[in-house]
């Protein structure tokens, strides 16, 4: 790789360790690679794979003990001068007058990547006084013009904000902001809209586009999601446990890949744009309708006044799997707390037809009732961490439901076991305490527990947002497999379109309190009628280069104020 | 306070039965305690009067003011000696954390909160006139003790009341300094760091400019507690170092139920600590814009 | 102060080849807890306090009580393992003069003439923890003649072992922190747990009265509620009396460790999972709560029991405490009030300050690695 008069930045055989107790732990191993003006780099790996290191390791700002044992970091200035990073003094003058000034950076947590008691002006404006020889008047109107291109309404007022005053979105802006106050040649951008919703995440991967080519500069990107490679990307670094794995245009990297790793994780993205084969045949199989959850006029407001569920009705038919779809804060998640009243819903109705063909409403049912709704209706939570206690073994945890049923002894070891080979773990592993599994494993106790009491409807909430994209289509299939086991009916909730489309029958698209759209999955993502569904649908990173489609997006008008 | 009041009457006995008489008519000591003590209370709140102390046969306010006075000197220049020792120690330790300097400042504050104040000023005094020949103790020398104000009484306090305030100040001090350590290590491991030093700002602006800034905060709060703290150091070490504030005084009336003076003298120390406390509450307002503005 | 807290760096943290699958709480917190090495120490230390207290009447060379005129401010004795090159432990004879310029009494040390000990010396039959019979003391006097002595840490006003009444001292000291703990225990985890429990505002309410108690300073209060005690009552009583004085205020921080513990506990999501199980209240906060915070709570306590020695020790020095003939370190140093006497006998003042420092250090270090080993799982809040 010779370096051409475009590159900016070239980095050789990087490696940044980091000593630890057991040894050196090789964060950045031996990595290489170059960012050309004007153009976007990705770098794309799971989490733990040493991209953030990587780019913290060019400003030389890596978290103690972490250094950089090795390698170069070339920038090439403007003027030709080639100035090499990785040999400066990391708390130098000269180092500090790149910083900032020719490589900004923007962080993945816009919230607390800023002071929370310092006025965003002021917090942009230290920039301008640390680089350049600005009035305090001058330094004033170019953080307002600043403000201004990064679309932040009202700039005149937004200066004298505290972060806390703002949307995450907003956050991301003013963080893009201070990055461009002295006009860097580089931006590195490490995991900026991991945070954020999608549609937020269109606009701040747009605005970044848009600078980009407004100032010449070129992007370091790291990322985590294929699709947003997909749709930035001139070149793609892939990392894998500190070392890079494949490197290349972004068509090659997706459509020729050469590395296993890469094929995998191309693979996984892949599997989750259609649904899921089991699913496809079954398609027209499902048609005969046999109401099993009937929820009417359901309403939910909190004690603050927020009115998180607004006059939602819903159906789950029996062997379904419906999902529901929105972003943080459309009360998708609340609804799901309601129908097993972990919330008491204000008012509304919830019909569940019970095992016995009676049906119970839930939404006012008694202790007893209640209790025996809730081993019908079962839950599999979000966080593979909170939802399981760390001081219980793993045989207890899926053992609670049915020792509180009433089985003991022998039989409930037995079923222990066959929970947890059902749900492919280990039988032997039940003594072992939650921190022993993986995040993966864990989701697959939770499924266990969930599964138990041989429920008849489940409701899944974000069941696989924690974990990593290659695991995320094994914990669907497996709830698949268990649906067609058991004859379970699915609630599931997610904000993930892919994932939805994936295992779901029928989708509800939430928007702030309110089911905007319920219909077939495919037909909701092949014909929406909704405009929020429009714009949510256009918002989602398509993971095929040659495919972009986020720059023609379609914006539903209520967010832009968002 | 209503069952103590109970207790101090029903001992009158230590009390010169002539005055007893006199003031049962007034304060109406036969009558129930919790009438007692309203009247009490009530002479206090319409006409700050907070009756008459038994054993000086004098005004209670009389007594006191002067003593109230010292006390809080006392304890606020206590904050600001911990404060002042406490923010630049405790910077120090955190920015070198497991150095030798850290273990040992660390080591130190531990043990000087586990010293009651009381034996320390003991100590000091013992060691200066042991090894120096002088005998400490009050907040003036005999010349200036009932002189009028002066530069040169002035200057006698400053010489004399440093010393009870390194004395009363070390454990507040070594609390202090254990709390912003703490909070600034948290602190710097925060990601804003990151993105200050990614703005090219040198490493000691950064640290006085954003985490120091931010871990003062709690420092603000901690008022709440260490002034109390402070007060109540105070009137030990005021005893054993003999100063003319409130912890004598407060010792004597306790011991000899004298209890007017004694209540006046809890309740006014307790009111003007919480109002210190809510002073500390306003400050922290108006130091981070969170609590402000939310 | 872990911020690294997640699952997998504090599993790793403690793992060194050991099988951890299988382990549970309390062998992850025993394996955080023994990384503190001071910590450790600190536990060693206050578990041969405590035994040493228990055993006072064993290993105090004389009855605290007993009084020798000749010995009136005797200084410490050096004490010496070898005499002429052979192991024979013995103190220096002290021999008195009268300084004729101070009118003090001076004591020089002779050690050639050595005062021989031995262990396990007969001595007045005593009870040993109120049951055992014994005739024999730990150490002192071989064959004691008049004019031997036996003061390693000096004596007082009176001619008594300063060391003897610092270990009968030590058995009320350190009691009043074990017997204040269990009441504030008491007091602070019912408080707490309802106001945790319960929220809204009950919770508010109980919030406001805490700050209120906590921001009212200590010793002025408890000066005032220690001289309610009636001087009349035998020392049992007043015992008692000061220990409940002293907890009355101490439950406040456990009170609030509970309620938070309670509140974030809450919300958890297994909690949650737990309800939706059918399981009942008593029975989550049997089975879950009270097991996550268990040991938050023993770190508390352990925290608290210093704050109790120290207040006792603060009331009893002013003489409003416990009084003499109780033995206690407060009322230990109450001799050393005067300055004239400490200036005179300064072993009356470094002795049992000496104890209470290093009761109370090795307290506070215990309770500061028991506190930071107390969530093995690292999600601290």
């Amino acid at each position: 790789m010779s370096a051409s008069a475009e590159t900016i930045l070239k980095v050789e055989n990087l490696k940044t360790y980091f000593p630890t107790r057991k040894g050196m732990f090789r964060a950045v191993d031996d990595v290489s690679f170059e960012v050309k003006r004007g153009k976007t780099l990705c770098i794309v790996g799971e989490s733990g794979s040493g991209k953030s290191v990587t780019a913290r390791s060019v400003l030389q700002i890596v978290d103690a003990p972490g250094r950089i044992e090795g390698g170069s970091i070339q920038l090439t200035r403007p003027d030709g001068s080639i100035t090499d990073l990785a040999q400066l003094n990391p708390r130098g003058q000269e180092i500090r007058a790149v910083r900032g000034n020719e490589i900004a950076m923007i962080f993945q947590e816009p919230m607390s990547s800023l002071s929370p008691v310092h006025r965003v002006g002021d917090q942009i404006a230290e920039v301008l006084k640390l680089h350049f020889k600005l009035s305090r008047k001058e330094r004033r109107q170019r953080v307002i013009e600043l403000l201004q291109q990064v679309e932040i309404p009202d700039p005149e007022k937004a200066i004298d904000r505290y972060t806390f005053e703002f949307s995450g979105g907003m956050r991301q802006r003013v963080m893009i902001a201070m990055a461009l106050a002295c006009n860097p040649a580089l931006l590195i951008a490490d995991e900026p809209t991991t945070a954020l919703d999608v549609t937020t995440q269109a606009e701040i991967l747009d605005l970044i586009r848009k600078l980009q080519q407004q100032n010449g500069m070129a992007v370091m990107f790291i990322t985590h999601d294929m699709g947003v490679v997909a749709e930035i990307a001139d070149e793609v670094l892939v990392m894998f446990r500190g070392k890079v794995k494949e490197t290349g245009s972004v068509e090659k990297i997706f459509h020729d890949p050469e590395d296993e790793y890469t094929k995998n994780l191309i693979s996984s993205v892949v599997k989750l744009e259609k649904k899921a084969e089991v699913r496809a045949e079954q398609l027209d199989a499902s048609t005969e309708y046999k109401p099993l959850l009937e929820v009417s006029d359901l309403s939910m407001v909190f004690d603050n006044g927020h009115h998180a569920v607004n006059n939602v009705s819903l159906t789950v038919h029996s062997g379904e799997t419906l999902g529901i779809v929105g972003e943080s804060g459309s009360g998708k998640t609340t609804i799901g707390r309601c129908l097993l009243r972990i919330y008491d819903p204000s008012s509304g109705r919830i019909d569940f037809k019970r095992s016995d063909g009676s049906v119970c409403e839930v939404a006012g049912a008694n202790k007893a009732d209640l209790k025996a709704v809730r081993r019908e209706i079962r839950m599999i939570f979000q966080d593979p961490v909170g939802s399981l206690n760390p001081r219980k073994t793993v045989g207890q945890i899926i053992a609670e439901p049915l020792n509180l049923m009433g089985v003991k002894g022998r039989e409930l070891e037995e079923q222990v076991c066959a929970l947890m080979e059902q749900v492919g773990l280990p039988p032997s592993w039940r003594e072992r305490y939650p921190h022993a599994f993986s995040g993966g494993q864990r989701q697959r106790i939770g499924i266990a527990r969930a599964i138990s009491v041989k429920p008849r409807l489940i409701i899944a909430d974000e069941a696989t947002s924690a974990l990593d994209v290659s695991l995320r289509s094994q914990m669907l299939d497996l709830m698949m497999q268990l649906q067609d086991e058991l004859g379970l009916s699915y609630l599931f909730i997610s904000h993930d379109m892919s994932v939805i489309r994936y295992m779901c029958d029928r989708v509800a698209v939430m928007h702030r309190g309110k089911i905007v759209e319920t219909g077939e999955t495919h037909q909701v993502i092949n014909n929406p009628q909704h405009a929020y569904t429009q714009a949510l649908l256009s918002a989602i990173p398509n993971p095929d280069p040659l495919d972009r489609r986020l720059h023609n997006r379609f914006r539903f008008a209520p967010e832009v104020t968002a | 306070m209503t069952t103590l009041m109970a207790d101090w009457a029903s001992q009158g006995g230590a009390v010169e039965q002539g005055t007893v008489a006199a003031l049962r008519e007034r304060y109406g000591l036969d009558q129930p305690i919790y009438i007692q003590y309203y009247k009490w209370i009530a002479g206090i709140v319409t006409a700050g009067d907070f009756g008459l102390s038994f054993e000086y046969g004098r005004p209670v306010a009389e007594l006191i003011w002067g003593r109230l006075g010292y006390s809080f000197l006392l304890a606020v220049l206590t904050l600001c000696f911990a404060w002042a020792v406490a923010i630049p120690i405790g910077i120090l330790s955190a920015v070198r954390q497991y150095s030798i300097g850290d273990y040992v400042t660390t080591f130190l504050a531990f043990v000087f909160l586990a010293l009651p104040n009381f034996v320390l000023a003991l100590a000091v005094m013992y060691v200066v006139s042991t090894y120096f020949g002088k005998s400490v103790g009050g907040l003036f020398s005999p010349e200036y003790a009932d002189a009028p104000w002066s530069f040169g009484r002035l200057w006698d306090l400053i010489t004399h009341i440093w010393l009870p305030v390194v004395v009363i100040g070390t454990g507040s001090l070594a609390a202090l300094l254990r709390i912003m350590r703490a909070n600034l290590l948290d602190e710097l491991r925060k990601p804003y760091v990151t993105t200050a030093r990614a703005k090219g700002l040198s490493e000691l602006k950064l640290l006085i400019r954003y985490p120091v800034r931010i871990a003062l905060n709690p420092l603000i709060s901690a008022i709440g507690w260490i002034l109390p703290a402070a007060v109540s150091a105070e009137i030990l070490v005021s005893v054993v170092m003999s100063l003319p504030t409130t912890g004598p005084l407060l010792l004597r009336a306790l011991l000899s139920q004298d209890m007017y003076l004694a209540g006046s003298l809890i309740l006014l120390v307790s009111v003007l600590t919480i109002i210190g406390t809510l002073i500390s509450d306003i400050l922290l307002a108006l130091a981070d814009p969170r609590i402000r503005l939310q | 102060m872990t911020t690294h807290s997640n699952i997998d760096t504090a599993v790793e943290t403690v793992t060194r080849g050991e099988d951890l699958t299988t382990a549970g709480q309390w062998q992850l917190f025993w394996l955080r807890f023994k990384k503190h090495r001071l910590a450790v120490i600190s536990l060693v230390v206050i578990i041969s306090l405590y035994v040493v207290a228990a055993l006072a009447e064993f290993i105090a060379p004389f009855d605290p009580n007993s009084t020798n005129a000749r010995f009136t401010y005797a200084s410490p004795q050096g004490f010496h393992l070898f005499h002429d090159g052979s192991f024979a432990p013995n103190v220096s004879r002290l021999s008195m003069t009268l300084n004729k310029e101070s009118l003090r009494r001076e004591f020089t040390a002779d050690p050639d003439n050595p005062v021989f000990l031995g262990f396990f010396v007969p001595a007045k039959p005593y009870m040993l923890l109120g049951v055992i019979p014994m005739e024999t003391k730990l150490f002192g006097i071989k064959d004691p003649k008049i004019g031997d002595s036996l003061y390693l840490f000096g004596a007082d006003r009176l001619g008594r072992d300063i060391l003897s009444r610092v270990l009968y001292g030590a058995q009320i000291s350190l009691s009043i922190g074990l017997v204040g703990v269990v009441v504030s225990l008491v007091l602070g985890v019912a408080i707490g747990g309802i106001s945790g429990f319960f929220g809204g505002w009950v919770d508010v309410l109980i919030q406001r009265f805490i700050e209120l108690l906590r921001s009212i300073p200590t010793i002025p209060l408890w000066m005032g509620l220690a001289t309610a005690i009636p001087v009349s009552w035998p020392p049992l009583q007043t015992y008692f009396c000061i220990t409940l004085i002293v907890s009355l205020l101490g439950w406040t921080s456990l009170a609030r460790e509970v309620r938070g513990k309670f509140l974030s506990l809450r919300n958890e999501d297994y909690v949650i999972a737990a309800r939706l199980d059918g399981m009942s209240e008593i029975g989550i906060i049997f089975h879950h709560l009270v097991p996550s915070f268990i040991s938050h709570i023993i770190a508390t306590l352990t925290l608290a029991i210093p704050t109790m020695i120290l207040s006792e020790t603060a009331l009893s020095f002013l003489g409003i405490g416990l009084q003499p003939p109780i033995i206690s370190w407060g009322t230990l140093l109450q001799e050393a009030q005067n300055i004239r006497a400490v200036a005179q006998a300064p072993w009356l003042l470094f002795t049992p300050a000496a104890a209470i420092v290093i009761a109370v250090l090795s307290l506070n270090f215990l309770g500061d690695g028991l506190r930071d080993a107390a969530d093995p799982y690292g999600a601290t809040t």
